[in-house]
């Protein structure tokens, strides 16, 4: 695969780390089910076939946390941004 | 006369081919002499030869010559060369003649010609499909210590050297803008439309020679003989300097986003590359569109007996008399059921082989090409074949009736199947094109082009036109404008085909996959035992599983599975494709990461100061760092570990402690931010103290520990254990970028920018007053214990000095830039000699620290809270930070949990390993009884005696407890009482000092 980082452009996804689903938001600590919300945000993952917002660290680069729109049944990437952008704040 | 040169006269034709006959090759086959010519395969050269036999089959060790003259070669595998550089299973057809080449055939004993297993045929009845899996049920001992030994002996294939390869391997990267595959008629078309246009082109070809089945025809190219025209067109291309040409390249895999593998024989043309060179090179392509023209392979057809030698695909048979002029038989019949096949009839004859007959199993039609003249037209079928080690003869059925043709060669032609592999390896799939009479990829995947007989079309002129198209498709797609161009003519083919799918009936040997000797008995009965789908029965039989991934058999399976199941051929799915299309070693995969280059060697800046220091080195992660400095006269690493200990505990040690993570922290929310990934809270941490950090994973274990000091108002400098340093960092990214973008904080990784030696022992307050005299006061009260400070030594070398201790004892850290690194350590240890330092290296930090109960990596394993090591009090109750709400699961705080004790030995085996099971010593050791297990062991100098750290259920509350640690893997169990994880200094008086 060839991820288009947004700093270094077209790079082999070997120079990524993969961190998976890039939907899941850290839950606010003081809400009184705070040990539920934080049990589903660390353990439970959907598992999409299709369109996925993922997160990729470009490890051997930038070191931009990224948000790659991979279709995980072709591999197509529409989309990637910075994580940090605030279309993706969280 | 020898034999050997009278038959080579027979084979060789006088004139003609694309061999160089002024340049003759001597090689050897089988412990044999034999001479071919520049340009000859090894094929091509034993045809030339007149060898027919060239190997016995995988399972029956029934006599096989040549079925084809490429890479798809079922039967002809030779193990080339000899000594370290041998090597198993190479198709002869691939490999290019050169001077000195040793081959030898394979899975034949005593010699090819007189082979004792091939007895297995006889017992062909028992050895049929999934014979492994009921033959050999029972007894199951029987299967390892009986079954297996013998079957690896009568069943397999060459076999590998026994030494490291001595050869070289390299990888690279090529990018372009259009890949082309394959460099026939359409690909070099493809091509030359595209670098016409401007573009970056890579042409890849398999061969050592472009283009493809022009080699082999003799039908005119724009008014030229096909290599002449070849020739024209490589040289056009190769003045383009956008343009890069690579023979001997087989593009073996396409990947996602225009990825390709490919793998360039640089020279394995040559018995010994030359010094400096690489035998092979692995290929990383990039391409933006790729043209995939790689051709078609012929389908061979069913008969019984199809495998004698002197059976062979009817465009081989064209390929070594046009391209080699090497005559594979005297009297030849034709086989087919297409007019292509006719072609081999017409070729044969200008060659000088009688053609006995052409058999067509067409019941009708108009003759596509006028006969040699002798050469009898047979409507009909062959339903075997005869012969031994050589074929005899053939039954040929007709409305005239059965009767056998002798002949020594049958060139058979059941159509030209696309290979269109590379779109497979993407997800294509092929459906039948009735017209073309193939399975065809109609929808391919994105950025790719299909060109030439890889998409059907088969005649030449087709090709031409649609490698053309290709190209320009490629360069548009790209959004460029293509050149208006045109097109060589060629002479009208005849290409008409109405494919013979079936075998005859009672057909018994009838061998669908040559190389893993599969009938289609086998696959019929794989059927009766219930394998119906085509992954299902390849499996089952083997099918296709050979290391030609049956290249000549798939369509055949296919047909033979659709006739089973009453389903029209159009409606089947073959077996899936992958990665590589022809067989990459693992040492070109490989390439030059092996031995001591498997991954790059890191050394700290002061590493030279360490080797003239007489250390011993070890690998520590991706570190080569310092185990320990031997002396004169000492033992062993455990005599220098006890006397560096016994130097730090008594006097001042130095140590490089370089690799530990260091990570610059800055920014307006530099504090928020640390306070967010840290569980102890930093806010009263002050502008020049440091003070332990513990992080934790969001789940609420231990992620990993090390340093926070506050250099400046905004300006934090944290450290992160060695083998956690670019875990921290990514960590700390994603806290920034992801969970609070919105805090303004600068990361930067600093662990190569700087050096850092700590000097321990109760000494080093005077060492270091000697080193830095005016620059910074080491006074107690003026640094003291966890102080840290920016200075610049004398000569005004940058500097950061941090009062830390991990041995326990008066210590210090001093940090550089690297490349002051060597030339402070030496300062240092000048300064030090008067108050006798030494260096110490892994060992002996090791052994301190555990001395001391400092938890390293052996406990931070993971799958420890705060709590277990006896840091829960740390973790603050009054903050947010990553972990803080998981951590305080219930089941993360029971007391029962195992936790950081220290264990001392109190029987009469003093022994300890890691990794020892903690039981009570009552109750004897059994699993269920385990109560914890011994994480880090030392031999103490400073107790005496050996002692561990370990993690106990309920360890802290059971201090002078005594119990078991059994240790089964070496075979003893050791008698320990539990004691407090600090064994010298529990009141940190001496750190503090």
């Amino acid at each position: 695969m060839r991820i288009a980082c947004p700093h270094c452009g077209s790079r082999s996804h070997a120079e990524f780390a993969y961190h998976g689903d890039a939907l899941p938001r850290r839950p606010d600590p003081a809400r009184p089910d705070a040990e539920r919300a934080f049990g589903d945000y660390v353990y439970l993952r959907d598992n999409p076939s299709g369109p996925h917002r993922e997160l990729w660290y470009h490890a051997h680069g930038c070191h931009a946390w990224l948000v790659v729109l991979r279709d995980t049944a072709t591999h197509e990437i529409a989309s990637v941004t910075d994580a940090r952008d605030p279309a993706e704040s969280r | 006369m020898s034999a050997a040169t009278r038959r080579r006269r027979e084979a060789r034709l006088p004139a003609g081919g694309l061999i160089d006959r002024s340049r003759p090759v001597a090689f050897d086959f089988d412990g044999r002499a034999y001479a071919g010519y520049a340009g000859d395969t090894l094929a091509s050269a034993l045809v030339a030869n007149g060898v027919r036999l060239v190997g016995r089959s995988f399972k029956y060790h029934r006599p096989r010559g040549f079925l084809a003259a490429g890479p798809e070669e079922p039967n002809g595998l030779v193990e080339l060369r000899s000594g370290a550089r041998r090597e198993p299973n190479i198709p002869a057809t691939t490999v290019e003649l050169h001077e000195g080449l040793e081959a030898r055939s394979q899975n034949r004993w005593p010699s090819l010609a007189f082979d004792l297993n091939a007895l297995n045929g006889a017992l062909a009845p028992v050895l049929g499909a999934g014979f492994y899996y009921k033959t050999f049920m029972w007894p199951a001992a029987f299967w390892e210590r009986v079954y297996e030994p013998l079957i690896r002996r009568a069943a397999g294939l060459g076999r590998m050297a026994d030494d490291p390869d001595p050869d070289r391997y390299e990888r690279a990267h090529a990018f372009c803008d259009v890949l082309v595959v394959g460099a026939g008629p359409a690909g070099l078309m493809a091509a030359l439309s595209a670098a016409r246009s401007g573009a970056r082109v890579l042409l890849a070809e398999q061969d050592f020679r472009f283009g493809g089945r022009a080699l082999s025809e003799r039908h005119e190219i724009a008014g030229q003989a096909p290599a002449a025209w070849v020739e024209s067109v490589i040289a056009e291309l190769a003045a383009f300097p956008s343009v890069r040409l690579m023979p001997r390249t087989t593009v073996f895999g396409s990947y996602d986003h225009g990825t390709f593998g490919a793998l360039e024989r640089v020279n394995d043309h040559l018995a010994v590359p030359p010094e400096f060179e690489a035998r092979q090179r692995l290929w990383h392509v990039v391409a933006r569109r790729c043209v995939l023209a790689s051709g078609a392979l012929e389908r061979p057809l069913l008969f019984a007996n199809n495998d004698r030698p002197g059976v062979m695909l009817a465009g081989a048979v064209r390929t070594y008399l046009n391209r080699y002029a090497a005559v594979p038989g005297r009297t030849a019949v034709v086989y087919g059921d297409n007019d292509d096949a006719w072609r081999t009839a017409v070729d044969l004859d200008r060659s000088g082989v009688t053609v006995a007959a052409l058999v067509d199993t067409r019941a009708t039609g108009t003759p596509p090409l006028a006969l040699p003249p002798g050469t009898e037209l047979v409507r009909g079928t062959i339903s075997a074949a005869h012969g031994g080690r050589r074929l005899a003869s053939v039954t040929v059925e007709s409305a005239g009736g059965r009767r056998r043709l002798a002949c020594d060669l049958l060139a058979v032609s059941g159509g030209w199947v696309p290979t269109v592999h590379l779109a497979l390896h993407r997800g294509a799939r092929p459906a039948w094109d009735p017209d073309r009479a193939a399975f065809r990829v109609t929808t391919p995947p994105r950025g790719l082009e299909l060109a030439g007989a890889a998409d059907g079309e088969f005649s030449t002129a087709a090709a031409l036109a649609s490698g053309q198209r290709a190209g320009v498709a490629a360069i548009e797609a790209i959004g460029w404008r293509a050149t208006a161009q045109s097109l060589p003519g060629t002479p009208p083919e005849p290409s008409a085909h109405e494919p013979h799918l079936l075998p005859p009936a009672r057909a018994r040997k009838s061998f669908v996959d040559l190389q893993n000797d599969v009938t289609v008995a086998d696959v019929e009965l794989a059927g009766r035992d219930g394998f119906v789908a085509a992954e299902h029965v390849k499996r089952y039989t083997t099918l296709g599983m050979a290391t030609d991934q049956g290249k000549t058999s798939g369509l055949n399976a296919l047909a033979l599975l659709a006739a089973r199941d009453g389903r029209p051929l159009a409606a089947m799915q073959g077996t899936t494709d992958r990665p590589p299309f022809t067989p990459v070693a693992i040492g070109a995969l490989a390439g030059p990461h092996r031995g001591a280059e498997f991954r790059p060697t890191r050394r700290t800046a002061a590493h030279e100061w360490a080797a003239g220091e007489g250390a011993v080195f070890i690998e520590a992660g991706p570190w080569l760092r310092a185990q320990y400095f031997p002396r004169p006269g000492e033992s062993g690493w455990l005599a220098a570990t006890c006397r560096e200990v016994e130097c730090v505990r008594s006097r001042v040690g130095i140590s490089d402690v370089s690799t530990l993570g260091k990570i610059d922290v800055q920014g307006n929310d530099a504090l928020a931010f640390l306070e967010r990934v840290y569980a102890n809270g930093l806010g009263t941490l002050r502008v020049g103290r440091a003070r332990y950090g513990l992080m934790l994973r969001e789940d609420g274990f231990v992620f990993d520990d090390g340093t926070v000091a506050r250099l400046g108002e905004d300006h934090y400098l944290v450290t992160t254990t060695t083998a956690n340093a670019g875990g921290v960092y990514q960590h700390l990214e994603f806290c920034h970028q992801v969970l609070w973008p919105g805090l303004d904080v600068q990361l930067a990784s600093v662990s190569e920018q700087w050096a850092q030696f700590a000097v321990a022992g109760p000494r080093s307050r005077e060492l270091l007053a000697r080193v830095l005299g005016d620059a910074q006061d080491v006074a107690n009260d003026a640094f003291p214990y966890l102080a840290a400070a920016e200075l610049a030594l004398a000569d005004g070398t940058l500097a950061r000095l941090f009062r830390l201790s991990f041995s326990g004892e008066l210590a210090y850290e001093l940090a550089v830039p690297a490349a002051d690194a060597s030339r402070v350590v030496r300062d240092l240890m000048a300064a030090g000699a008067p108050l006798g330092v030494a260096p110490y290296g892994l060992e002996a930090l090791s052994v301190l620290r555990i001395e001391k109960g400092h938890v390293a990596g052996n406990e931070l394993n993971g799958q420890v809270t705060a709590g277990d090591l006896g840091l829960g009090r740390l973790a603050s109750t009054t903050k947010d930070y990553v972990g803080a709400v998981l951590g305080r699961r219930a089941a993360l705080m029971d007391p029962a949990r195992p936790r950081l004790v220290g264990l001392v030995p109190c029987g009469r085996e003093r022994r300890l390993g890691a990794g020892a099971h903690l039981v009570r010593a009552e109750r004897g050791a059994k699993a269920r009884d385990d109560e914890g297990y011994v994480t880090s062991v030392a031999f103490s100098p400073t107790l005496g005696h050996p002692i561990a750290l370990a993690l106990l259920a309920r360890g802290p509350e059971r201090h002078g407890e005594r119990l078991l640690a059994v240790d089964p893997l070496r075979g003893r169990s050791t008698p320990v009482e539990v004691r407090d994880p600090v064994f010298v200094d529990p009141d940190g008086a001496r750190l503090r000092g």
